[in-house]
């Protein structure tokens, strides 16, 4: 493998090692308190890091390598149904917005299940089974996303798979480990500037390798009319098929923990309209980019057959090799920072919301101190163990775990937030239906195919709204006091 | 009530309304144009019109949207305790 591409990265690792030192001292020097400090960066994300943070933590290895591979295979059909994604840059800080930034200080809220803890009376069933559902389902999506992490080193250094992943747990788990909240956060926004630049250059050079957009057109109509249509390569992408995913990456992502947290994370107000502003171009342009850099590629290099390996391909054949290599970070960088916040808040779970919630309230600083990191390293060090022998299918798993959390978590935190005669036994009840409707509609679609054409999130997401409204105002029907 | 909650339940009204308008435009134009026989389709800087108009302009007039969103309508408040209205 070429010197000259791994050059680029090696300096991209070191930027990252660079961020997680600063933010250890800021962690030392910080008078906020520990827990605030490491797992929330003390409240005072800027717009701009903040709304890099989403983009990030959001914009995955299964949307990095997984996606742009898809729309090589599909076409602008594919593309059409990635920019639903454009609706989470403003969606989720709309939504959760200032009430739930105001609400998380007044209960002084670090975790998302912190303020699901205050919201629902204190309900010892709502925080383990929230805390259950993130430590099991996030805990899956990471170990896919470190599979990605190791495969795409070992497939531009061309070493071993098991060196990769090594490689790439250390470094994640250094800054993670030493930086917290605040480490993951900044190294976030220097990945998504990663992304930026890097799809734009690679996006810019398959346009100039294919002749320009007309060309490149005219060359996926001949090969084959269905691939510029929005039903994909085989016709049978359909319009609703495509539409479900509005719910599954884009409304629905409201629900997702590691995307809520960064919704009480932030300084001011002002922070969050700019974020709002930076979330939405930026997470529009990095989709619409490397999607279009997957279709694009098909007619520059046709008959790749592991899609994955579409935008590494890519780089390596048509950009010199250390323009490779700085675009090929990029791909790193949305694994990583996709990981690193992974890590970070199923880390939060166990130390905040089960340990210090209910086995030792009284724990002193230095012991939450010394817990915390020793649990986000052990954590870090047993997904590396899982990933060694890596599950098939990086896409699956990772939608699940998604998919399974957003069923569990929008209806609690949404109407939990609005919703004045939200209780617990409405939140209970939406999170189970939302977890075992989800599962259950999991295995009957991969065994008859899709019920009702639509992806497997849509159904769980509206059972578990009908069971928090219904169970909310059966049970114990109570006017909740914000 | 708190009058930051007001503001707070309008600006989440308007991220609910940008969502249907978005998803309404993305919607009409991809499956209304698209859905033409490809020989029919017209082409706007090389991409087929359905794209274009769906993903493309429907990317840059949300962002758009979002910036007058951002300078015009959403309102500064403090997220402390005890903070007033600044």
């Amino acid at each position: 493998m070429n010197i000259q591409v791994i050059i680029p990265m090696v300096i991209f690792l070191a930027i990252i090692f660079f961020i997680g030192f600063w933010s250890s001292k800021k962690l030392e020097s910080s008078t906020g308190g520990f827990l605030q400090e490491y797992f929330l960066g003390g409240r005072e994300l800027g717009g701009f890091v903040l709304a890099m943070t989403m983009v990030a933590t959001y914009g995955s290895a299964s949307s990095f390598l997984g996606g742009p591979g898809t729309a090589y295979t599909m076409g602008l059909g594919w593309v059409l149904l990635s920019m639903t994604q454009v609706v989470t840059g403003y969606f989720v800080l709309l939504i959760l917005g200032k009430k739930f930034a105001i609400l998380a200080r007044k209960y002084n809220a670090i975790t998302l299940i912190d303020f699901l803890k205050v919201r629902y009376s204190n309900s010892k069933v709502v925080v383990l089974l929230a805390a259950a559902s993130i430590i099991i389902f996030l805990f899956s999506a990471m170990t896919a996303q470190w599979v990605g992490g190791g495969r795409l080193i070992e497939s531009l250094t061309g070493m071993k798979y098991t060196t990769a992943l090594f490689i790439f747990a250390v470094s994640v788990l250094v800054y993670v480990v030493i930086g917290g909240f605040r480490a993951v956060a900044v190294t976030d926004a220097v990945q998504g500037g990663v992304m930026v630049i890097g799809t734009l250059i690679l996006l810019i050079a398959v346009i100039i390798a294919g002749g320009g957009v007309p060309n490149i057109m005219q060359d996926l109509l001949n090969e084959n009319p269905n691939l510029v249509t929005p039903y994909g390569n085989e016709g049978n992408l359909s319009a609703a098929y495509v539409s479900s995913f509005w719910i599954l990456v884009g409304v629905g992502v409201v629900g997702l923990p590691q995307m809520a947290v960064r919704a009480m994370s932030y300084k001011n107000t002002r922070s969050m309209h700019r974020a709002l502003v930076i979330g939405t171009i930026v997470s529009g342009f990095i989709m619409l980019n490397m999607h279009l850099i997957g279709i694009f590629a098909r007619p520059i290099m046709p008959g790749i057959e592991v899609a994955d390996t579409v935008i590494p391909l890519v780089a390596l054949k048509i950009l010199p090799a250390w323009l490779a290599g700085i675009v090929l970070a990029a791909p790193l960088a949305a694994i990583m920072s996709t990981v690193d916040s992974l890590l970070i808040l199923v880390s939060s779970s166990i130390v905040k919301d089960v340990y210090i919630n209910y086995i030792n309230p009284n724990a002193t600083e230095k012991k939450v101190k010394i817990l915390s990191f020793g649990v986000t390293t052990l954590l870090g060090s047993i997904v590396f163990l899982l990933a060694l022998n890596p599950p098939e299918l990086l896409i699956f798993l990772n939608l699940f775990a998604f998919g399974g959390l957003e069923a569990a978590f929008i209806w609690p935190v949404v109407l939990g937030l609005y919703w004045p005669y939200g209780n617990k036994y409405g939140a209970i009840a939406s999170m189970i239906t939302g977890i075992i409707s989800y599962i259950a509609l999991h295995f009957y679609n991969s065994a008859y195919g899709n019920l009702f054409d639509i992806h497997t999130v849509v159904i769980p997401v509206i059972l578990s709204l009908l069971a928090y409204v219904s169970f909310s105002l059966l049970i114990n029907k109570t006017k909740y006091i914000f | 009530m708190d009058p930051r909650f007001k503001i707070a339940h309008r600006e989440a009204l308007i991220g609910v309304a940008l969502a249907i308008v978005h998803f309404i435009w993305w919607f009409g134009f991809a499956y209304g144009l698209g859905s033409k026989p490809v020989e029919e389709y017209s082409y706007i800087l090389g991409f087929p019109d359905w794209f274009f108009y769906s993903c493309i302009m429907g990317f840059i007039l949300v962002a758009i949207t979002v910036i007058v969103l951002v300078k015009f309508v959403l309102k500064d408040v403090s997220l402390e305790e005890e903070g007033d209205e600044r």
